[in-house]
């Protein structure tokens, strides 16, 4: 591959241009001139006029936030949701640890157990939203899916910490059952033709 | 053994002659991946991934031994391509599930996959069904089993239960075309990989051992675990504070691993107890006693006060060892000024105990230390139950047996099932109690240098020794001739006929000889079988390390003076070296730093201990004042091995310790460790300050903890005489004040983790004798005193000898002893 257009580092040749600028007034007669040339020029006059001719139209382009909200894209990372395994609806958390350790602003914490079948259970889990930066690691690092970001970005409190818990990010298991879960695009998510990448083991079936 | 030089990769080496190729590399930071290999354990050879190649010659290093300038390369095309195969072979139909998996982040199988860079996997077998079992405290998934058999290996080489063994796994042969196609190491590795798990020795559903959880520590994936820890927290969740063990005195380095309780409650706990495995072998009180702490929620200045009060009152303080030498230090300062008397009393014995030793001996301190005993192939034990007064020093006899092939005499009282169960080698003699003085005398018979002992004790000994004539059966061979009948083909006729022939052979025939033989009384006195002296010879071949051990039964016997005495002389004119076993955690430091009496005064203050002021680490409300437990100390502990350990704090401890009531008495210390350089350096301690202490093992197995004491020599008096001794023996049924195994003290009965109860512990042997059962009451009654207890069948003792422990002081078991361990007294149902 060529690389000459990388190691040119001599930026300015040919991309970049001088904005035409007029020099700025240096004496004070020059200082006069231009307030009395801003003043009397009616460019607020100019900015009014725009308002105005869009207040006529009726083409209102601002969205009545909170009574309307933009859609978010499906990567945007926002407040985490917890997802279930759609065939059985079980949570898909295995309580691994993975997304503690990996967490860099440290706001993930969770208590495990063994329970009745001798599996291990995730018995505590909470964010702290107040530290949280929303790097996406945690999601990303998921061995499972389990962990994502979802669309909730509406996260202000009265305090700096506060916490989500574990039965707050699950998916219900209605939502579930009717099909409103989302998975996740984002960090974490299965890159296309992963399949193709995958070196295959060999199975003695 | 002389020092050698070897090269390893273009490194120049120093090493001892015989000393394996992979101790040698790690010695010197050199890197040798290594699974199945245990040091201070005899080479496993299952792994195999340790191939090195020496003087052009692939070896396994972990069984190859150096020699004088061997060149030894630790990779070449060959070896690489072994690594290789090897952990692809480990890794096939290994589960994918490390995010469940509690070894996960400390887990040999996921290094050294990542290590030898295994991203591909090329060969493949059918699985067969490995679920996982409930052993009881230890959990098994034969699914995540790698079969590197290091649990067999320190079950067998190191603890001597000898629990675990492998047992056929039924799977498939393997594909033939592997034998071809693989590299060969790995081929024979996998085949044998295929073939086994691990199971159970004694075949049953659960774990029936000294559960010291050994097995679980050393494995390298996550298919032995602890019960109690399963799913509870990751590896790298846990911090680690590195710690002495507060249990008993061998002093075992350990770590606290401690992570915040839970959600809701961020203060710390411990969550398990892990140990340096290739360098120490913890015991199952100090793996799963580690929940003993004193929950104080506040300081209490009322019950301060009153303690400050106490002590201006008292005129004794009596206290138990299990205290570190800065508090004993603290204790012993008080008493110089306030007049205190200090009373404790298995200290004390073991101080007079030494005193009376190094009055012969020189020394302040006995000679040797369990590291001597490890390493030395002919073991002695006297006066202890080893298995649960030290289950270190048990370890030490067990691991100079199966490594050093060497051999043992163990004398107690009370035979173990678990002593014997560590091979023919070790030679139980269950003597009476109060014999221990014949014992000692029959070792200096048997081993001292008779040319150089006083010659009223080789009198004395001689006096023992009559000839007598025996009648041996002999079996000679003798020739006889018989005349046979034989059908024979007549070979010119074609018929068969009869022809007699003569045959000649040697037969057996026994042949009475009468002899003249040395008789030795002691053996018959001290009870051993007839044929000691012939297994004893027979044992001393190729021995050349000697090691004794004495144990506290010797301390508190009756004649304690003579019988240090006798210790003494057999240090001194025989190969042996002689450890003590200190009786509790820090008997050695408390014996060294305080001035011990042996009566109490009018008013007590009692540390750990119940009196008219006690002070007490406990927390079980009995308390007036409560003290910090030793895993809220930071202090030092002197160990078996003479050895001066510092000890951190892993949980935080909110009230007043005893440096608080010191500091309002007149002393002045911010902490109680800035007592540590001021120890005694008249008794050995040196003049080092707490923060300069090390804890931790080198590459290379050197122990760099804390300091060794000085053992400073003491005047000797020229008068060597020891006196006979007496024949007395307790008549009727005898009680031994003795813990069950993984039980010291009140600290160890406090844990969760530990579940054995307080009651009297009787052989099964004993129990199908009488009428009595496992659960039954019984009243046990001598003239010291009375108490009921429960009866506990224990299949880890044997014989008539009852046991009482001392670890719950509900029982109150000392109230039958006057000093000596063993007593008599009767035992009834109620």
């Amino acid at each position: 591959m060529n690389n000459e257009q990388f190691n040119n580092r001599n930026v300015s040749e040919n991309a970049y241009y001088l904005v035409d600028i007029e020099d700025y007034p240096t004496d004070g007669w020059g200082k006069f001139k231009r307030v009395l040339k801003r003043t009397f020029r009616g460019e607020l006059f100019v900015g009014l006029w725009v308002v105005l001719r869009e207040m006529i139209k009726f083409d209102i382009h601002t969205i009545q936030y909170p009574q309307e909200k933009m859609p978010i894209g499906p990567r945007y990372r926002a407040v985490h949701e917890m997802k279930r395994l759609w065939e059985s609806g079980t949570e898909r958390c295995i309580g691994c640890g993975l997304c503690e350790k990996i967490c860099i602003s440290d706001c993930i914490r969770m208590d495990t157990k063994i329970d009745e079948n001798s599996r291990k259970e995730v018995s505590e889990y909470s964010i702290n939203l107040g530290r949280c930066i929303f790097c996406g690691y945690c999601a990303e690092v998921c061995p499972e899916l389990a962990i994502t970001h979802g669309g909730r970005y509406e996260n202000g409190s009265e305090q700096r910490e506060h916490f989500v818990m574990y039965e707050d990010m699950l998916t219900p298991i209605d939502q579930l059952k009717a099909g409103n879960q989302l998975e996740f695009d984002g960090f974490g998510a299965i890159t296309p033709h992963e399949d193709e990448r995958v070196k295959k083991t060999p199975l003695a079936y | 053994m002389s020092k050698i030089t070897i090269n390893i990769d273009g490194k120049e080496v120093q090493t001892q002659e015989g000393e394996y190729i992979l101790n040698a590399a790690r010695a010197n930071d050199i890197f040798i991946p290594a699974i199945c290999y245990l040091t201070r354990c005899s080479p496993t050879l299952a792994c195999r991934i340790c191939l090195v190649e020496a003087d052009g010659k692939q070896v396994y290093a972990c069984n190859a031994k150096a020699k004088d300038g061997m060149n030894i390369t630790t990779s070449t095309e060959t070896i690489e391509a072994e690594k290789r195969a090897i952990m692809e072979v480990y890794d096939v139909n290994h589960p994918l599930q490390c995010g469940v998996c509690d070894q996960s982040g400390e887990c040999e199988l996921q290094n050294y996959t990542l290590e030898i860079g295994v991203d591909s996997q090329s060969y493949a077998i059918k699985d067969v069904d490995r679920s996982s079992k409930d052993w009881g405290h230890i959990h098994y998934d034969a699914g995540l089993c790698i079969v590197c058999e290091r649990c067999v290996t320190v079950c067998k080489d190191m603890i001597g239960d000898n629990s675990l063994k492998t047992v056929a796994r039924g799977a498939d042969a393997l594909d033939e075309q592997y034998k071809e196609s693989m590299p060969k190491d790995a081929y024979s590795m996998w085949n044998k990989l295929n073939k086994s798990v691990i199971g159970l020795t004694s075949g049953g559903e659960m774990l029936d051992c000294t559960s010291c959880g050994e097995c679980a520590a050393v494995c390298p994936v996550g298919a032995l675990v602890d019960t109690d820890f399963m799913y509870k927290s990751n590896a790298w969740e846990l911090k680690q504070v590195p710690a002495t063990c507060g249990h008993c005195s061998a002093g075992c380095q350990i770590s606290y691993d401690i992570k915040h309780t839970s959600i809701e409650n961020t203060e710390d706990k411990i969550y398990r107890v892990m140990n340096e495995w290739n360098y120490v072998s913890l015991c199952g009180a100090g793996r799963y006693g580690y929940d003993y702490e004193n929950k104080v929620q506040a300081k209490d200045e009322a019950a301060f006060a009153r303690a400050v009060e106490a002590f201006k009152k008292a005129d004794t303080v009596e206290f138990t060892s299990t205290i570190t030498n800065e508090e004993a230090y603290i204790l012993q300062s008080l008493k110089e000024k306030l007049g205190l008397k200090l009373v404790n009393k298995e200290a004390k014995a073991f101080q007079t105990f030494l005193k009376d030793y190094s009055q012969i001996s020189g020394t302040a301190l006995y000679g040797s230390d369990l590291k001597v005993v490890h390493n030395s192939n002919f073991v002695v034990s006297v006066g202890s139950a080893l298995k649960s007064d030290n289950p270190n020093a048990r370890y030490a006899l067990n691991n100079s047996m199966t490594v050093n092939k060497g051999a043992g005499i163990y004398f107690h009282p009370v035979s173990d099932p678990v002593i014997d169960g560590m091979g023919k080698s070790i030679m139980s003699v269950n003597h009476a109690p109060l014999q221990e003085e014949a014992v000692l005398y029959l070792i200096l018979d048997l081993f001292a240098d008779k040319s150089k002992l006083p010659s009223s004790v080789v009198d004395y000994l001689a006096s023992f020794h009559k000839e007598k004539t025996i009648t041996v059966e002999e079996t000679i061979k003798e020739k006889v001739v018989e005349i046979v009948k034989e059908m024979k083909v007549n070979e010119e006729t074609g018929e068969e006929e009869e022809v007699e022939v003569e045959k000649s052979k040697m037969v057996p025939k026994k042949v009475s000889k009468e002899v003249q033989i040395d008789e030795n009384t002691l053996l018959a006195l001290v009870g051993a079988d007839a044929k000691f002296e012939e297994n004893l010879e027979k044992n001393l071949k190729k021995k050349d390390a000697f090691a004794l051990m004495v144990g506290p039964d010797l301390y508190t016997h009756p004649r304690s003076g003579n019988l240090a005495r006798l210790v003494a002389l057999v240090e001194k004119y025989s190969d042996f070296e002689v450890t003590m076993i200190p009786p509790l955690t820090n008997s050695l430091g408390v014996a060294l730093i305080c001035e011990l009496d042996d009566e109490k005064g009018s008013y007590t203050v009692g540390y750990n201990t119940k009196a008219d002021f006690t002070l007490s680490a406990l927390g079980n409300g009995e308390c007036d004042l409560d003290m910090p437990a030793m895993n809220q100390q930071e202090g030092t502990l002197t160990s078996i091995n003479k050895r001066v350990n510092p000890t951190n704090a892993a949980l935080a401890y909110k009230g007043y310790e005893l440096n608080d009531i010191a500091n309002a008495l007149g002393m002045s210390a911010a902490n109680v460790i800035d007592y540590t350089a001021a120890l005694p350096t008249s008794a050995g301690f040196k003049s080092e300050a707490f923060d300069n202490l090390p804890n931790h093992y080198e590459n290379d197995g050197t122990e760099v903890r804390g300091y060794l004491l000085e053992n400073k020599e003491v005047e000797v008096s020229s008068d060597e005489s020891v006196e006979p001794f007496l024949a007395d023996t307790l008549e009727g049924a005898v009680i031994y004040l003795a813990n069950p195994v993984r039980q010291f003290t009140e600290f160890t009965n406090k844990t969760t983790g530990l579940d054995e109860i307080a009651g009297v512990y009787m052989s099964e042997a004993y129990l199908s004798k009488s009428e009595l059962n496992g659960g039954d009451s019984v009243k046990i009654k001598n003239d010291n005193g009375e108490l009921v207890a429960t009866v506990i069948s224990d299949n880890k003792i044997a014989g008539d000898i009852v046991l009482l422990p001392t670890f719950d002081s509900k029982l109150n078991s000392e109230a039958l002893f006057s000093s000596y361990r063993f007593a008599t007294a009767s035992i009834q149902k109620v």
